[in-house]
């Protein structure tokens, strides 16, 4: 039978949840002290075959996403290199690596979904659940913390408590601590930051606007003294541009950069492809 | 020989680096850049090896491998090879590369093309972290100009040259920045370190002899062709020849990149370059290459900076990034914050690694929870030292290192730090006894070798524990 049955997947998952939250199916004995691996407490059906590489008949992608994976694709003497930047370009779409993100990119780049889940859950910047469009990442590392990083995050956190479209995370060294502390906004670098310019940073986001102009990055001159030897002008604001993408319309942004159009309304992403058949499986 | 302020030349990566449009290639070759590139393929490709020789130009990434010797271990013949820039740039604290890829990707792109030219690989990537949003960009950029100026593609500048270019991004992870773990994040895959042997040079991207060199190293090249291996190798000191793009952050009043010649002594870069500590403080410790590296004092503020004087008091000059902290700063803090980094970053995949981090920052964290007695600095020690050269790379000797460092060097405030602790939580002196001989079980006095650091003060021991085995005890009450 084919493991990609979105219907039955969809209800068996549910019903393993509610048997779960009524301790009707036990824990799988884990540590005591719990697992750092996120996920680890979550209960498995192991009754579910894998999925295999999508039908191309059956799984829609968009052109526009389906194009640029191709391109990836054809820069490596693997296909597979390119998993990364697909991904990538599925979460610029989907807002995160969502299963139907993932079954899509599996069935562009004919492997299966699961090999790309291995990659998702390894890497920082693939989001494994709903998340807010525009991300924060705050740097808590050695060298911002030493200079206020911890307050700053805990600033952010609460200034966005119940705003579902950012997504904010204490992040590992970014590689910006001259600006310590520090934070990417939807990519773009900022700093040096005091809590103080959280609702400022926060309205920017909202407003599509380049995020706090003053304190990016990308328009410091380099600390060395010795360095220039004359006096050069700041350099401009960190815009993001990709290619194919306007920059005048209003920046609805992602971590890997601007991301499409597309109103998500209350739900922040689909969970599974729609069931086809999904009458008969109401037992 | 020892270089000094004094004796400076003019910057060599960073030298007007901030001049508008040098990211553009009208700017680049306007100011003589793909010159080193005209002149290297005049050469033959021995002749330009024999030039990185002869520079002794050494890595810039970390481990400080001679660069004209990695080299040279690529196998002759026609076969597919690959030359990968890491651009991986992780290591807390570092942040030259991303300096240089920013404003002056051109450098970087030239180095590469010299460098292949040397090694005869035709196909180049650049794996640079996803979080350089910016940078990438630039480089992308500046790849597109060079392609259309016939700098990159089938036979460049009418030699006999090929080269493929692609800048691949990567998604956050730390462990990439590893070579081996590079390599498999390149090929598609989680960013799991391989063993070695076989070494990249042999057997590296889709398995075929791979060359790979940091941002700095590769963006050094042109001006090491420019110069002439045995002009550069006239700066810096014997063994570290050269200039180094230092990256000075934490508690100092001027963070940022300083080009320095190698073998100054840290002081010039920390006190004149960076400005030292904010007024009032003073320097508690400092990690000299990242926060791989064991952290020094302030007694060690006159090693010259180079690789080797680096090594010889007890440290490493790693990726070159001074972490500066000051006295205000409880050494916990940083152990735990250190500790913490590796914890998320250890891919999994040794144990040694994977549960040395783990139970590293539980017990840091126990000190804090007031539940800790000295012995526990024993049995951390020991686990650091049962991580060093047990995994397949280096990440968790890069937690296990600093880590042992700070507790040779800061045991008393460890121990400080512990009793404040379990008296903050209820805990009184007689209670230390019991916890160490009922709860942890291990043995209080010399039984326990654990080798680096042994216990100094006596009263600390809890009397009569029986024996065990350090790592198999169940923590708690």
């Amino acid at each position: 039978m084919s493991g990609a049955d979105g219907a039955e997947r969809l209800i068996r998952e549910l019903e393993l949840e509610s048997a779960y939250e009524s301790d009707d199916v036990p824990r799988v004995p884990r540590f005591g002290h719990g697992s750092r691996v996120p996920g680890w407490d979550r209960a498995a059906d192991l009754d579910k075959d894998p999925a295999e590489i999508p039908d191309p008949e059956r799984v829609e992608v968009p052109p526009a996403l389906r194009e640029e994976i191709e391109l990836h694709m054809s820069h490596y003497p693997d296909r597979r290199s390119a998993a990364l930047p697909a991904l990538a370009a599925a979460q610029r779409v989907h807002g995160w690596c969502s299963p139907e993100a993932i079954e899509q990119v599996a069935c562009v780049m004919r492997v299966t979904p699961a090999y790309l889940e291995s990659l998702s859950g390894f890497y920082d910047m693939l989001e494994t659940s709903p998340a807010g469009r525009h991300s924060v990442y705050v740097c808590t590392n050695i060298s911002c913390s030493l200079r206020g990083a911890d307050a700053l995050y805990e600033a952010t956190a609460r200034a966005v408590e119940g705003d579902e479209n950012v997504n904010v995370r204490s992040f590992e060294c970014l590689g910006a601590c001259d600006i310590a502390p520090m934070a990417s906004v939807d990519g773009v670098y900022v700093g040096p930051l005091s809590p103080e310019d959280v609702p400022a940073m926060l309205e920017d986001i909202h407003a599509g606007r380049d995020v706090l102009p003053e304190k990016q990055l990308a328009r410091r001159l380099v600390a060395d003294p010795h360095a220039n030897s004359r006096e050069f002008p700041e350099h401009p604001v960190h815009r993001l541009t990709i290619p194919g993408i306007d920059p005048e319309i209003p920046a609805e942004r992602a971590a890997f950069g601007p991301v499409a159009d597309e109103d998500r309304g209350e739900q922040t992403a689909p969970l599974e492809p729609q069931p086809e058949h999904g009458e008969e499986d109401k037992s | 020989m020892e270089a000094s302020a004094a004796s400076r030349i003019g910057p060599l990566l960073l030298a007007d680096i901030d001049e508008p449009g040098l990211n553009t290639l009208e700017v680049y070759e306007r100011r003589g850049g793909y010159s080193s590139l005209r002149k290297a393929l005049a050469m033959d490709p021995e002749q330009v090896l024999a030039e990185l020789e002869a520079s002794g130009v050494r890595g810039r990434g970390g481990a400080g491998f001679a660069m004209g010797k990695k080299v040279s271990f690529l196998p002759k013949g026609s076969m597919d090879k690959y030359l990968v820039c890491n651009a991986d740039e992780s290591e807390p604290g570092t942040f030259k590369d991303r300096e240089l890829m920013q404003k002056t990707p051109h450098t970087l792109i030239e180095g590469i093309v010299i460098a292949s030219y040397a090694a005869g690989t035709n196909r180049s990537f650049v794996y640079i972290r996803g979080e350089y949003v910016l940078q990438a960009d630039m480089l992308d950029a500046a790849l597109e100009e060079a392609r259309d100026a016939g700098y990159i593609g089938e036979g460049i500048l009418g030699s006999r040259h090929s080269l493929s270019l692609v800048v691949h991004r990567g998604a956050g992870a730390y462990i990439c920045g590893e070579e081996t773990g590079l390599l498999d994040s390149l090929e598609g895959k989680r960013g799991n370190p391989r063993l070695k042997p076989p070494f990249p040079a042999n057997q590296g991207l889709y398995q075929g002899p791979t060359l790979i060199n940091n941002v700095e190293t590769l963006a050094t090249v042109p001006a090491i062709i420019h110069m002439g291996g045995a002009e550069y190798a006239k700066l810096g000191v014997e063994t570290s020849t050269g200039t180094k793009v230092v990256s000075v952050s934490g508690h100092v009043r001027r963070p940022g990149n300083y080009e320095i010649e190698l073998g100054i002594p840290s002081r010039e870069i920390i006190y004149d370059l960076a400005g030292g500590p904010p007024e009032g403080r003073s320097i508690k410790c400092w990690f000299p290459g990242g926060s791989s590296s064991p952290v020094l004092t302030a007694d060690d503020l006159d090693v010259p900076y180079d690789f080797d004087s680096m090594g010889k008091a007890g440290s490493m000059m790693g990726s070159g990034a001074i972490i500066v902290v000051d006295d205000s700063t409880p050494i916990m803090e940083i152990a735990l914050k250190t500790a913490k980094f590796y914890r998320h970053e250890s891919c999994g995949k040794c144990t040694p690694c994977r549960e040395g981090t783990n139970w590293t920052v539980k017990m840091l964290e126990r000190i804090d929870e007031g539940l800790a007695t000295p012995v526990d600095l024993e049995i951390m020690a020991s686990v650091q030292e049962h991580i060093i050269g047990n995994c397949l790379c280096v990440l968790g000797d890069a937690m296990a290192m600093p880590i042992g460092s700070m507790i040779a060097k800061f045991r008393d405030e460890f121990e400080a730090h512990m009793e404040r602790a379990r008296i903050a939580h209820g805990l009184g002196d007689d209670e230390m006894a019991l916890t160490a001989q009922g709860t942890l079980g291990v043995p209080a006095s010399g039984e326990l070798d654990v080798g680096l650091h042994p216990p100094t003060r006596e009263g600390d021991r809890a009397p009569g524990a029986h024996a065990g085995e350090p790592g198999t005890q169940k923590g708690g009450v």
